[in-house]
Protein backbone atom coordinates (compact mmCIF):
# COMPACT_ATOMS: atom_id res chain seq x y z
CA UNK A 1 0.00 0.00 0.00
CA UNK A 2 2.19 2.87 -1.34
CA UNK A 3 -0.69 5.41 -2.44
CA UNK A 4 0.70 8.87 -1.84
CA UNK A 5 -1.37 10.47 1.52
CA UNK A 6 -2.88 13.79 0.91
CA UNK A 7 -0.14 16.23 2.53
CA UNK A 8 -1.23 16.83 5.99
CA UNK A 9 -3.33 20.00 7.14
CA UNK A 10 -2.00 22.46 8.83
CA UNK A 11 -4.65 25.32 9.21
CA UNK A 12 -6.12 24.53 12.21
CA UNK A 13 -5.11 25.96 15.54
CA UNK A 14 -2.91 23.41 17.17
CA UNK A 15 0.81 21.69 16.14
CA UNK A 16 0.30 18.32 14.39
CA UNK A 17 3.33 16.95 16.26
CA UNK A 18 2.36 17.70 19.38
CA UNK A 19 -1.45 16.37 18.63
CA UNK A 20 -2.31 12.97 16.89
CA UNK A 21 -6.27 13.79 17.39
CA UNK A 22 -7.01 17.42 16.48
CA UNK A 23 -11.08 17.34 16.57
CA UNK A 24 -13.10 20.89 15.89
CA UNK A 25 -17.20 21.16 16.23
CA UNK A 26 -17.91 17.27 15.08
CA UNK A 27 -21.42 17.01 14.79
CA UNK A 28 -23.77 13.73 14.12
CA UNK A 29 -26.84 13.62 13.85
CA UNK A 30 -28.39 9.78 13.08
CA UNK A 31 -30.94 9.72 10.29
CA UNK A 32 -34.62 10.45 11.43
CA UNK A 33 -32.95 11.26 14.78
CA UNK A 34 -34.65 14.20 16.50
CA UNK A 35 -31.39 14.97 18.59
CA UNK A 36 -27.33 14.93 17.54
CA UNK A 37 -25.87 11.91 18.86
CA UNK A 38 -22.15 13.81 19.10
CA UNK A 39 -22.90 17.80 19.28
CA UNK A 40 -20.40 19.40 18.52
CA UNK A 41 -17.62 18.12 20.62
CA UNK A 42 -13.87 19.61 20.18
CA UNK A 43 -10.98 18.10 21.66
CA UNK A 44 -7.00 17.39 20.97
CA UNK A 45 -5.34 14.01 21.66
CA UNK A 46 -1.29 14.51 21.90
CA UNK A 47 1.11 11.95 20.97
CA UNK A 48 1.77 9.05 22.80
CA UNK A 49 -1.08 10.11 25.21
CA UNK A 50 -3.55 7.63 26.95
CA UNK A 51 -6.67 9.54 26.18
CA UNK A 52 -10.10 8.24 27.80
CA UNK A 53 -13.30 9.54 26.54
CA UNK A 54 -16.03 8.74 29.35
CA UNK A 55 -19.52 9.13 29.55
CA UNK A 56 -23.16 7.14 30.28
CA UNK A 57 -24.37 4.83 27.47
CA UNK A 58 -25.52 6.69 24.69
CA UNK A 59 -23.36 9.51 25.12
CA UNK A 60 -21.85 9.49 22.14
CA UNK A 61 -18.42 7.83 22.40
CA UNK A 62 -18.60 4.80 20.02
CA UNK A 63 -20.33 7.63 17.70
CA UNK A 64 -17.31 9.72 18.46
CA UNK A 65 -15.03 6.22 17.36
CA UNK A 66 -17.39 5.20 14.56
CA UNK A 67 -16.66 8.88 13.26
CA UNK A 68 -12.76 8.84 13.93
CA UNK A 69 -12.29 5.76 12.79
CA UNK A 70 -13.81 6.51 9.30
CA UNK A 71 -16.58 3.56 9.33
CA UNK A 72 -19.47 6.36 10.07
CA UNK A 73 -19.07 9.55 7.64
CA UNK A 74 -20.05 12.81 10.22
CA UNK A 75 -23.28 15.18 9.75
CA UNK A 76 -20.51 18.66 10.37
CA UNK A 77 -17.26 19.45 11.30
CA UNK A 78 -13.86 18.34 10.73
CA UNK A 79 -11.08 15.39 12.43
CA UNK A 80 -7.14 15.00 11.65
CA UNK A 81 -5.79 11.33 13.23
CA UNK A 82 -2.11 11.81 12.75
CA UNK A 83 -2.55 15.36 9.98
CA UNK A 84 -4.91 13.41 7.52
CA UNK A 85 -7.91 14.77 7.48
CA UNK A 86 -10.96 12.13 7.61
CA UNK A 87 -13.26 13.60 4.88
CA UNK A 88 -10.17 13.77 2.06
CA UNK A 89 -8.01 11.21 2.95
CA UNK A 90 -9.88 8.06 4.85
CA UNK A 91 -7.13 5.64 3.30
CA UNK A 92 -4.01 7.43 5.07
CA UNK A 93 -6.15 7.77 8.51
CA UNK A 94 -7.22 3.55 8.04
CA UNK A 95 -3.32 3.24 7.86
CA UNK A 96 -2.67 5.21 10.99
CA UNK A 97 -5.07 3.69 13.12
CA UNK A 98 -6.17 0.32 14.65
CA UNK A 99 -9.27 -0.62 16.36
CA UNK A 100 -10.77 -2.84 18.91
CA UNK A 101 -14.71 -2.60 18.59
CA UNK A 102 -17.05 -2.62 21.36
CA UNK A 103 -17.88 -5.43 19.42
CA UNK A 104 -15.87 -8.17 18.38
CA UNK A 105 -15.58 -7.97 14.99
CA UNK A 106 -13.96 -11.16 13.74
CA UNK A 107 -15.44 -14.09 11.39
CA UNK A 108 -16.15 -16.84 13.59
CA UNK A 109 -15.98 -19.63 10.95
CA UNK A 110 -12.32 -18.62 10.54
CA UNK A 111 -9.29 -19.71 12.30
CA UNK A 112 -7.87 -17.38 14.77
CA UNK A 113 -4.58 -16.83 12.28
CA UNK A 114 -7.34 -16.46 9.35
CA UNK A 115 -8.97 -13.53 10.33
CA UNK A 116 -5.31 -12.04 11.16
CA UNK A 117 -3.88 -13.45 7.70
CA UNK A 118 -6.80 -11.22 6.04
CA UNK A 119 -5.95 -8.18 8.20
CA UNK A 120 -2.16 -8.10 7.08
CA UNK A 121 -3.20 -8.71 3.92
CA UNK A 122 -5.89 -6.11 3.56
CA UNK A 123 -3.61 -3.73 5.56
CA UNK A 124 -0.88 -4.29 2.54
CA UNK A 125 1.63 -5.98 5.43
CA UNK A 126 1.93 -9.10 3.20
CA UNK A 127 1.20 -10.95 -0.12
CA UNK A 128 -1.62 -12.65 -0.34
CA UNK A 129 -1.02 -16.76 0.14
CA UNK A 130 -3.63 -19.33 1.15
CA UNK A 131 -2.19 -21.33 3.66
CA UNK A 132 -0.07 -20.02 6.88
CA UNK A 133 3.17 -22.13 6.41
CA UNK A 134 3.26 -20.12 2.53
CA UNK A 135 3.15 -16.71 4.27
CA UNK A 136 6.59 -14.67 4.26
CA UNK A 137 8.58 -15.54 7.35
CA UNK A 138 8.02 -12.20 8.69
CA UNK A 139 4.54 -12.39 8.91
CA UNK A 140 4.98 -15.99 10.86
CA UNK A 141 7.21 -14.34 13.33
CA UNK A 142 4.99 -11.95 13.89
CA UNK A 143 2.14 -13.83 14.54
CA UNK A 144 3.76 -16.42 16.86
CA UNK A 145 4.82 -12.91 18.87
CA UNK A 146 1.96 -11.52 19.21
CA UNK A 147 0.19 -14.36 19.78
CA UNK A 148 2.84 -15.62 22.60
CA UNK A 149 2.46 -12.69 24.73
CA UNK A 150 -1.07 -12.88 24.97
CA UNK A 151 -0.65 -16.46 25.82
CA UNK A 152 -3.34 -17.51 22.86
CA UNK A 153 -0.58 -19.44 20.46
CA UNK A 154 -2.32 -22.88 21.26
CA UNK A 155 -5.64 -21.56 19.95
CA UNK A 156 -4.81 -19.82 16.32
CA UNK A 157 -5.30 -22.13 14.51
CA UNK A 158 -8.53 -22.82 15.87
CA UNK A 159 -12.13 -21.67 15.10
CA UNK A 160 -12.93 -18.18 16.75
CA UNK A 161 -16.95 -19.89 17.30
CA UNK A 162 -14.62 -21.70 20.07
CA UNK A 163 -13.15 -19.22 21.92
CA UNK A 164 -14.00 -17.50 25.07
CA UNK A 165 -15.23 -13.60 25.41
CA UNK A 166 -11.59 -12.61 27.03
CA UNK A 167 -9.41 -14.83 23.88
CA UNK A 168 -11.54 -13.29 21.47
CA UNK A 169 -10.32 -9.93 22.95
CA UNK A 170 -6.86 -10.90 22.94
CA UNK A 171 -6.90 -11.93 18.98
CA UNK A 172 -8.96 -8.70 18.42
CA UNK A 173 -5.73 -7.11 19.91
CA UNK A 174 -3.02 -9.22 18.23
CA UNK A 175 -5.06 -8.37 14.63
CA UNK A 176 -5.46 -4.67 15.68
CA UNK A 177 -1.38 -4.33 16.62
CA UNK A 178 -0.56 -6.36 13.30
CA UNK A 179 0.07 -3.28 11.48
CA UNK A 180 2.26 -0.94 13.66
CA UNK A 181 -1.20 1.86 14.47
CA UNK A 182 0.20 4.75 15.28
CA UNK A 183 -3.58 5.73 16.80
CA UNK A 184 -4.80 3.12 18.57
CA UNK A 185 -8.97 3.39 19.67
CA UNK A 186 -10.32 1.09 22.09
CA UNK A 187 -13.61 0.93 22.30
CA UNK A 188 -14.57 -0.18 25.59
CA UNK A 189 -12.09 -3.12 25.38
CA UNK A 190 -12.90 -4.63 28.91
CA UNK A 191 -16.25 -5.41 28.71
CA UNK A 192 -17.77 -8.70 29.22
CA UNK A 193 -14.66 -9.56 30.63
CA UNK A 194 -13.38 -11.40 33.91
CA UNK A 195 -11.33 -9.45 36.22
CA UNK A 196 -8.42 -11.92 35.85
CA UNK A 197 -8.84 -11.12 32.08
CA UNK A 198 -9.56 -7.45 32.92
CA UNK A 199 -6.01 -6.95 34.21
CA UNK A 200 -4.17 -9.21 31.98
CA UNK A 201 -5.85 -7.06 29.13
CA UNK A 202 -4.62 -4.00 30.74
CA UNK A 203 -1.18 -5.60 31.46
CA UNK A 204 -0.08 -6.08 27.47
CA UNK A 205 -1.69 -3.40 26.80
CA UNK A 206 0.31 -0.81 29.08
CA UNK A 207 3.68 -3.04 27.49
CA UNK A 208 2.28 -2.16 24.05
CA UNK A 209 2.40 1.40 25.01
CA UNK A 210 5.66 1.53 26.42
CA UNK A 211 6.91 -0.31 23.40
CA UNK A 212 5.39 1.42 20.38
CA UNK A 213 4.48 5.14 22.54
CA UNK A 214 1.06 4.60 20.88
CA UNK A 215 -1.39 6.98 20.90
CA UNK A 216 -4.11 5.61 22.95
CA UNK A 217 -8.07 6.87 22.91
CA UNK A 218 -10.65 4.83 25.40
CA UNK A 219 -13.80 4.64 25.73
CA UNK A 220 -14.59 2.30 28.77
CA UNK A 221 -17.34 1.92 31.71
CA UNK A 222 -15.08 1.47 34.19
CA UNK A 223 -13.36 4.49 35.90
CA UNK A 224 -10.71 2.89 37.58
CA UNK A 225 -9.28 1.82 34.00
CA UNK A 226 -8.90 5.56 33.68
CA UNK A 227 -7.60 6.71 36.41
CA UNK A 228 -4.30 5.94 34.43
CA UNK A 229 -5.15 8.36 31.56
CA UNK A 230 -3.00 10.80 30.96
CA UNK A 231 -6.26 12.81 30.43
CA UNK A 232 -10.10 12.56 30.50
CA UNK A 233 -12.67 13.88 28.81
CA UNK A 234 -16.64 12.95 29.75
CA UNK A 235 -19.48 13.52 27.48
CA UNK A 236 -23.04 13.49 28.10
CA UNK A 237 -25.67 14.04 25.57
CA UNK A 238 -23.24 14.16 23.55
CA UNK A 239 -21.26 17.17 24.73
CA UNK A 240 -18.51 17.40 26.66
CA UNK A 241 -18.78 18.36 30.32
CA UNK A 242 -15.30 17.87 31.60
CA UNK A 243 -11.79 17.48 30.71
CA UNK A 244 -8.84 17.15 31.76
CA UNK A 245 -6.23 14.92 33.70
CA UNK A 246 -7.72 12.42 36.34
CA UNK A 247 -6.16 14.13 38.92
CA UNK A 248 -7.45 17.70 37.90
CA UNK A 249 -11.23 16.66 36.92
CA UNK A 250 -11.20 14.99 40.86
CA UNK A 251 -9.91 17.92 42.29
CA UNK A 252 -12.37 20.44 40.28
CA UNK A 253 -15.48 18.16 41.63
CA UNK A 254 -14.18 16.45 44.74
CA UNK A 255 -12.41 16.87 48.28
CA UNK A 256 -10.14 14.34 49.94
CA UNK A 257 -11.82 14.41 53.48
CA UNK A 258 -11.16 13.68 57.25
CA UNK A 259 -13.60 10.86 58.76
CA UNK A 260 -13.69 11.02 62.53
CA UNK A 261 -15.62 10.05 65.72
CA UNK A 262 -16.09 9.54 69.20
CA UNK A 263 -17.78 7.61 72.03
CA UNK A 264 -18.55 11.21 73.35
CA UNK A 265 -20.43 12.77 69.86
CA UNK A 266 -21.75 15.96 71.81
CA UNK A 267 -18.09 16.53 73.05
CA UNK A 268 -16.35 16.39 69.70
CA UNK A 269 -19.45 18.40 68.37
CA UNK A 270 -19.03 21.12 70.64
CA UNK A 271 -15.71 20.91 70.01
CA UNK A 272 -15.53 21.04 66.26
CA UNK A 273 -17.79 23.91 66.48
CA UNK A 274 -15.72 25.88 68.89
CA UNK A 275 -12.96 25.41 66.94
CA UNK A 276 -14.36 26.54 63.44
CA UNK A 277 -13.75 23.32 61.57
CA UNK A 278 -16.40 22.81 59.40
CA UNK A 279 -18.04 19.45 59.11
CA UNK A 280 -21.06 17.70 58.50
CA UNK A 281 -22.29 14.34 59.68
CA UNK A 282 -23.03 11.16 57.98
CA UNK A 283 -23.66 10.15 60.97
CA UNK A 284 -19.56 10.00 61.26
CA UNK A 285 -17.99 13.69 61.47
CA UNK A 286 -16.65 14.50 57.80
CA UNK A 287 -14.62 17.05 57.67
CA UNK A 288 -13.29 18.52 54.47
CA UNK A 289 -9.29 19.00 53.90
CA UNK A 290 -8.76 21.71 51.50
CA UNK A 291 -6.53 23.79 53.67
CA UNK A 292 -5.23 21.49 56.43
CA UNK A 293 -3.47 18.63 56.21
CA UNK A 294 -4.99 15.62 58.02
CA UNK A 295 -1.91 15.40 60.85
CA UNK A 296 -2.58 19.20 62.15
CA UNK A 297 -6.54 18.75 61.83
CA UNK A 298 -6.24 15.64 64.24
CA UNK A 299 -3.48 17.22 66.25
CA UNK A 300 -6.03 20.53 66.63
CA UNK A 301 -8.56 17.38 68.19
CA UNK A 302 -8.84 16.80 71.87
CA UNK A 303 -12.05 14.61 72.31
CA UNK A 304 -10.62 11.58 72.33
CA UNK A 305 -11.32 9.92 68.96
CA UNK A 306 -12.47 5.82 68.30
CA UNK A 307 -12.12 6.45 64.39
CA UNK A 308 -10.11 7.88 62.16
CA UNK A 309 -9.74 7.48 58.46
CA UNK A 310 -9.32 10.07 55.06
CA UNK A 311 -11.02 9.22 52.11
CA UNK A 312 -9.11 10.49 48.70
CA UNK A 313 -12.48 10.61 45.97
CA UNK A 314 -11.70 8.37 42.94
CA UNK A 315 -12.63 9.49 39.65
CA UNK A 316 -15.78 7.64 40.10
CA UNK A 317 -17.09 9.80 42.53
CA UNK A 318 -15.84 13.04 39.99
CA UNK A 319 -17.69 11.36 37.17
CA UNK A 320 -20.82 10.82 38.76
CA UNK A 321 -20.74 14.63 40.18
CA UNK A 322 -20.38 15.49 36.46
CA UNK A 323 -23.48 13.94 35.58
CA UNK A 324 -25.96 14.62 38.03
CA UNK A 325 -25.00 18.43 37.08
CA UNK A 326 -24.70 18.22 33.74
CA UNK B 1 2.24 -1.80 -6.12
CA UNK B 2 -1.06 -0.14 -5.40
CA UNK B 3 -2.68 -2.35 -8.01
CA UNK B 4 -1.25 -5.81 -6.56
CA UNK B 5 -2.45 -5.10 -3.18
CA UNK B 6 -5.72 -4.31 -4.28
CA UNK B 7 -5.41 -8.12 -6.00
CA UNK B 8 -3.83 -9.78 -3.05
CA UNK B 9 -6.66 -8.25 -0.87
CA UNK B 10 -9.25 -9.61 -3.61
CA UNK B 11 -7.97 -12.85 -3.13
CA UNK B 12 -7.55 -12.93 0.25
CA UNK B 13 -11.92 -11.90 0.72
CA UNK B 14 -12.42 -14.62 -2.06
CA UNK B 15 -10.91 -17.14 -0.31
CA UNK B 16 -12.53 -16.23 3.22
CA UNK B 17 -16.02 -16.95 1.37
CA UNK B 18 -14.76 -20.43 -0.64
CA UNK B 19 -13.42 -21.35 3.22
CA UNK B 20 -16.93 -21.29 4.92
CA UNK B 21 -17.96 -22.87 2.25
CA UNK B 22 -16.14 -25.70 2.65
CA UNK B 23 -16.23 -25.67 6.28
CA UNK B 24 -20.02 -25.82 6.15
CA UNK B 25 -20.90 -29.69 4.97
CA UNK B 26 -24.98 -28.96 5.19
CA UNK B 27 -24.68 -25.34 3.28
CA UNK B 28 -22.87 -27.67 0.86
CA UNK B 29 -24.67 -30.22 0.65
CA UNK B 30 -27.86 -28.42 -0.01
CA UNK B 31 -26.55 -25.92 -2.64
CA UNK B 32 -25.70 -28.95 -4.92
CA UNK B 33 -28.56 -31.19 -4.27
CA UNK B 34 -30.98 -27.94 -5.56
CA UNK B 35 -30.32 -28.04 -9.35
CA UNK B 36 -30.68 -31.69 -9.65
CA UNK B 37 -33.96 -31.42 -8.23
CA UNK B 38 -34.79 -28.35 -11.39
CA UNK B 39 -32.40 -30.72 -14.04
CA UNK B 40 -33.80 -33.88 -12.85
CA UNK B 41 -37.34 -33.31 -12.25
CA UNK B 42 -38.32 -30.80 -14.01
CA UNK B 43 -36.56 -30.79 -16.87
CA UNK B 44 -37.03 -34.89 -17.37
CA UNK B 45 -40.88 -34.83 -17.03
CA UNK B 46 -41.01 -31.88 -19.61
CA UNK B 47 -38.27 -34.04 -21.88
CA UNK B 48 -40.83 -37.41 -21.35
CA UNK B 49 -43.71 -35.31 -22.08
CA UNK B 50 -42.64 -33.43 -25.40
CA UNK B 51 -38.79 -35.30 -26.45
CA UNK B 52 -37.71 -33.69 -29.19
CA UNK B 53 -41.21 -32.45 -30.69
CA UNK B 54 -40.59 -29.22 -30.70
CA UNK B 55 -37.58 -29.37 -32.13
CA UNK B 56 -35.00 -29.57 -29.74
CA UNK B 57 -34.16 -31.23 -26.74
CA UNK B 58 -35.70 -30.33 -23.31
CA UNK B 59 -33.28 -31.84 -20.83
CA UNK B 60 -30.91 -29.74 -22.82
CA UNK B 61 -32.96 -26.74 -22.83
CA UNK B 62 -32.90 -27.23 -18.66
CA UNK B 63 -29.58 -28.33 -17.72
CA UNK B 64 -28.67 -24.50 -19.65
CA UNK B 65 -30.96 -22.36 -18.49
CA UNK B 66 -30.37 -24.13 -14.93
CA UNK B 67 -27.12 -24.24 -15.21
CA UNK B 68 -27.08 -20.26 -15.95
CA UNK B 69 -29.68 -19.08 -13.53
CA UNK B 70 -27.64 -21.28 -10.21
CA UNK B 71 -24.56 -19.52 -10.80
CA UNK B 72 -26.28 -16.25 -11.42
CA UNK B 73 -28.73 -16.60 -8.83
CA UNK B 74 -26.26 -18.31 -6.34
CA UNK B 75 -23.65 -15.42 -6.70
CA UNK B 76 -26.12 -12.81 -6.41
CA UNK B 77 -27.93 -13.81 -3.06
CA UNK B 78 -24.44 -14.94 -1.97
CA UNK B 79 -23.78 -11.32 -1.23
CA UNK B 80 -26.17 -11.60 1.59
CA UNK B 81 -23.39 -12.41 3.40
CA UNK B 82 -22.58 -8.31 3.13
CA UNK B 83 -25.33 -7.76 5.72
CA UNK B 84 -24.61 -10.81 7.09
CA UNK B 85 -21.43 -9.49 8.10
CA UNK B 86 -23.07 -6.06 8.61
CA UNK B 87 -25.01 -7.64 11.29
CA UNK B 88 -22.19 -10.02 12.77
CA UNK B 89 -20.70 -6.42 12.76
CA UNK B 90 -17.42 -8.17 10.89
CA UNK B 91 -18.02 -5.48 8.11
CA UNK B 92 -16.48 -2.46 10.20
CA UNK B 93 -13.07 -4.91 10.26
CA UNK B 94 -13.02 -4.71 6.62
CA UNK B 95 -14.65 -0.86 5.67
CA UNK B 96 -11.63 0.09 8.19
CA UNK B 97 -9.40 -1.45 5.93
CA UNK B 98 -6.91 0.95 4.03
CA UNK B 99 -8.70 -0.35 0.78
CA UNK B 100 -10.73 0.68 -1.81
CA UNK B 101 -14.25 -0.37 -1.19
CA UNK B 102 -14.51 -1.72 -5.06
CA UNK B 103 -12.20 -4.38 -3.60
CA UNK B 104 -13.96 -5.25 -1.01
CA UNK B 105 -17.04 -5.82 -3.39
CA UNK B 106 -14.98 -7.14 -6.00
CA UNK B 107 -13.10 -9.63 -2.94
CA UNK B 108 -17.01 -10.59 -2.62
CA UNK B 109 -17.79 -11.50 -6.01
CA UNK B 110 -14.87 -13.55 -6.81
CA UNK B 111 -15.56 -15.21 -3.16
CA UNK B 112 -19.17 -16.22 -4.39
CA UNK B 113 -18.30 -16.93 -7.76
CA UNK B 114 -16.07 -19.31 -5.75
CA UNK B 115 -18.82 -20.63 -3.85
CA UNK B 116 -21.26 -20.94 -7.05
CA UNK B 117 -18.73 -23.56 -8.98
CA UNK B 118 -18.81 -26.31 -7.02
CA UNK B 119 -22.56 -26.22 -7.58
CA UNK B 120 -21.79 -25.47 -11.52
CA UNK B 121 -19.27 -28.62 -11.25
CA UNK B 122 -22.02 -31.00 -9.46
CA UNK B 123 -24.20 -29.81 -12.38
CA UNK B 124 -22.04 -30.39 -15.50
CA UNK B 125 -21.51 -33.65 -13.93
CA UNK B 126 -24.74 -34.52 -13.39
CA UNK B 127 -25.82 -33.36 -16.68
CA UNK B 128 -23.63 -36.08 -18.32
CA UNK B 129 -25.00 -38.65 -15.76
CA UNK B 130 -28.27 -38.18 -17.48
CA UNK B 131 -27.17 -38.48 -20.75
CA UNK B 132 -26.79 -35.09 -22.21
CA UNK B 133 -24.49 -34.87 -24.28
CA UNK B 134 -21.16 -32.09 -23.93
CA UNK B 135 -18.21 -32.01 -26.57
CA UNK B 136 -15.37 -30.30 -24.85
CA UNK B 137 -15.41 -27.03 -26.89
CA UNK B 138 -19.30 -26.78 -25.01
CA UNK B 139 -17.67 -27.64 -21.87
CA UNK B 140 -15.20 -25.15 -22.19
CA UNK B 141 -17.68 -22.87 -23.21
CA UNK B 142 -19.95 -23.44 -20.39
CA UNK B 143 -17.23 -22.90 -17.90
CA UNK B 144 -16.15 -19.23 -19.63
CA UNK B 145 -19.88 -18.03 -19.55
CA UNK B 146 -20.45 -19.72 -16.35
CA UNK B 147 -17.74 -17.04 -14.90
CA UNK B 148 -18.73 -14.87 -16.63
CA UNK B 149 -22.35 -14.73 -15.41
CA UNK B 150 -21.62 -15.65 -11.70
CA UNK B 151 -20.05 -12.10 -11.74
CA UNK B 152 -22.66 -10.80 -13.11
CA UNK B 153 -24.80 -12.22 -10.67
CA UNK B 154 -22.17 -10.98 -8.15
CA UNK B 155 -23.06 -7.75 -9.27
CA UNK B 156 -26.66 -7.54 -9.85
CA UNK B 157 -26.65 -8.82 -6.35
CA UNK B 158 -24.48 -6.02 -4.85
CA UNK B 159 -27.14 -3.72 -6.28
CA UNK B 160 -29.96 -5.10 -5.12
CA UNK B 161 -28.62 -5.24 -1.40
CA UNK B 162 -27.65 -1.62 -1.40
CA UNK B 163 -30.92 -0.63 -0.90
CA UNK B 164 -31.84 -3.41 1.68
CA UNK B 165 -31.34 -2.84 5.28
CA UNK B 166 -31.18 -6.70 6.95
CA UNK B 167 -30.77 -9.90 6.18
CA UNK B 168 -34.44 -10.42 6.63
CA UNK B 169 -35.26 -7.78 3.98
CA UNK B 170 -32.92 -9.29 1.57
CA UNK B 171 -34.17 -12.94 2.28
CA UNK B 172 -37.87 -11.62 1.66
CA UNK B 173 -36.73 -9.46 -1.75
CA UNK B 174 -34.54 -11.95 -3.68
CA UNK B 175 -36.73 -14.50 -4.13
CA UNK B 176 -39.57 -11.78 -5.05
CA UNK B 177 -36.72 -10.45 -7.67
CA UNK B 178 -35.43 -14.28 -9.14
CA UNK B 179 -38.98 -16.22 -9.43
CA UNK B 180 -40.66 -14.15 -11.70
CA UNK B 181 -37.24 -14.06 -14.12
CA UNK B 182 -37.08 -17.89 -14.05
CA UNK B 183 -39.58 -17.95 -16.63
CA UNK B 184 -39.27 -14.46 -18.01
CA UNK B 185 -35.62 -15.97 -18.87
CA UNK B 186 -36.61 -19.10 -19.88
CA UNK B 187 -34.79 -21.40 -17.16
CA UNK B 188 -37.03 -24.08 -18.52
CA UNK B 189 -39.26 -23.18 -20.99
CA UNK B 190 -38.19 -21.63 -24.63
CA UNK B 191 -39.30 -17.75 -24.94
CA UNK B 192 -39.27 -17.58 -28.27
CA UNK B 193 -42.64 -16.33 -28.62
CA UNK B 194 -44.37 -14.24 -25.52
CA UNK B 195 -47.20 -12.10 -25.58
CA UNK B 196 -46.02 -8.36 -25.42
CA UNK B 197 -46.96 -8.07 -21.56
CA UNK B 198 -44.67 -10.83 -20.92
CA UNK B 199 -41.81 -9.69 -23.45
CA UNK B 200 -41.07 -6.26 -22.21
CA UNK B 201 -40.30 -7.44 -18.23
CA UNK B 202 -38.15 -10.87 -20.06
CA UNK B 203 -36.07 -8.03 -22.02
CA UNK B 204 -35.78 -6.11 -18.13
CA UNK B 205 -34.57 -9.38 -16.74
CA UNK B 206 -30.94 -9.36 -16.14
CA UNK B 207 -31.35 -13.46 -16.09
CA UNK B 208 -32.40 -13.18 -19.90
CA UNK B 209 -29.15 -12.28 -20.85
CA UNK B 210 -27.40 -14.60 -18.40
CA UNK B 211 -29.31 -17.94 -19.93
CA UNK B 212 -29.09 -16.98 -23.56
CA UNK B 213 -25.72 -16.53 -23.24
CA UNK B 214 -24.49 -19.39 -21.93
CA UNK B 215 -27.10 -21.43 -24.61
CA UNK B 216 -25.88 -18.82 -27.08
CA UNK B 217 -22.35 -20.52 -26.74
CA UNK B 218 -23.75 -23.90 -25.89
CA UNK B 219 -24.98 -24.33 -28.84
CA UNK B 220 -23.19 -22.46 -31.12
CA UNK B 221 -22.93 -24.88 -34.02
CA UNK B 222 -26.06 -27.04 -33.49
CA UNK B 223 -29.22 -27.53 -35.20
CA UNK B 224 -30.94 -26.72 -32.30
CA UNK B 225 -29.54 -22.98 -32.38
CA UNK B 226 -32.62 -21.26 -34.12
CA UNK B 227 -34.91 -22.99 -31.89
CA UNK B 228 -33.55 -22.20 -28.70
CA UNK B 229 -31.07 -18.84 -28.85
CA UNK B 230 -32.71 -15.62 -28.78
CA UNK B 231 -29.45 -13.73 -29.73
CA UNK B 232 -26.15 -14.09 -30.74
CA UNK B 233 -23.60 -14.33 -27.47
CA UNK B 234 -21.94 -10.84 -28.61
CA UNK B 235 -25.11 -9.35 -28.39
CA UNK B 236 -25.67 -10.91 -25.34
CA UNK B 237 -22.10 -9.69 -23.79
CA UNK B 238 -22.65 -6.36 -24.74
CA UNK B 239 -25.69 -5.92 -22.54
CA UNK B 240 -23.95 -7.97 -19.92
CA UNK B 241 -20.65 -6.23 -19.87
CA UNK B 242 -21.96 -2.57 -19.55
CA UNK B 243 -24.73 -3.85 -17.05
CA UNK B 244 -22.03 -5.64 -14.98
CA UNK B 245 -20.15 -2.57 -14.53
CA UNK B 246 -23.16 -0.34 -13.98
CA UNK B 247 -24.60 -2.57 -11.09
CA UNK B 248 -21.28 -3.18 -9.29
CA UNK B 249 -20.63 0.93 -9.22
CA UNK B 250 -23.89 1.90 -8.46
CA UNK B 251 -24.50 -0.73 -6.09
CA UNK B 252 -20.79 -0.19 -4.06
CA UNK B 253 -21.36 3.12 -4.01
CA UNK B 254 -25.11 3.12 -2.47
CA UNK B 255 -23.69 0.48 -0.06
CA UNK B 256 -21.30 2.14 1.00
CA UNK B 257 -22.68 5.31 1.83
CA UNK B 258 -25.77 3.14 3.54
CA UNK B 259 -22.75 1.94 5.74
CA UNK B 260 -21.34 5.13 6.76
CA UNK B 261 -24.34 7.91 6.55
CA UNK B 262 -26.81 5.97 9.19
Amino acid sequence: MTAAAAPARTDLDLPLDVDTIVVRDLVKRYRGAELNAVDGISLNVRAGELFALLGPNGAGKTTTISILTTTLAPTSGVALIGGHDLATDPSAVRRTVGIIFQKPSLDLNLTAEENVRLHAILYGLFPYRPFFQLMPIGYRDRVRELSAILGIEREMFKAVKTFSGGMKRKLEIVRSLMHRPRVLFLDEPTSGLDAASRRALWDYLREVRADTKATVFLTTHYLDEAEDADRICILDKGRIVAEGTPAAVKQDLTHEYLVVDAADRDALRRELTARGIGHRETPLFEIPLDHVGAHALLKSIDTPLVTVRTVAPSLEDAYLKVLARS
Amino acid sequence: MIAAGELHSVLALAQRDLTKLLRDRARLITTVIFPFIFIGALGGTLSASFGRAPGFDFLTLTFTGVYAQTLFQSTAMGMISLVIDRENDFSQELFIAPVSRYTIIAGRILGETLVALPQALAILAFGLVIGIHISLPQLAGLIGTGIIVAFFGGAFGVLVLAFLNNQRAANQIFPFIFLPQFFLAGVFTPIQVLPWYLEIPSRIAPLRYAVDFVRGVFYAGTSDYDHVVLQDPVANFAVIGPAFLVCLVIGTFFFVRAERNR
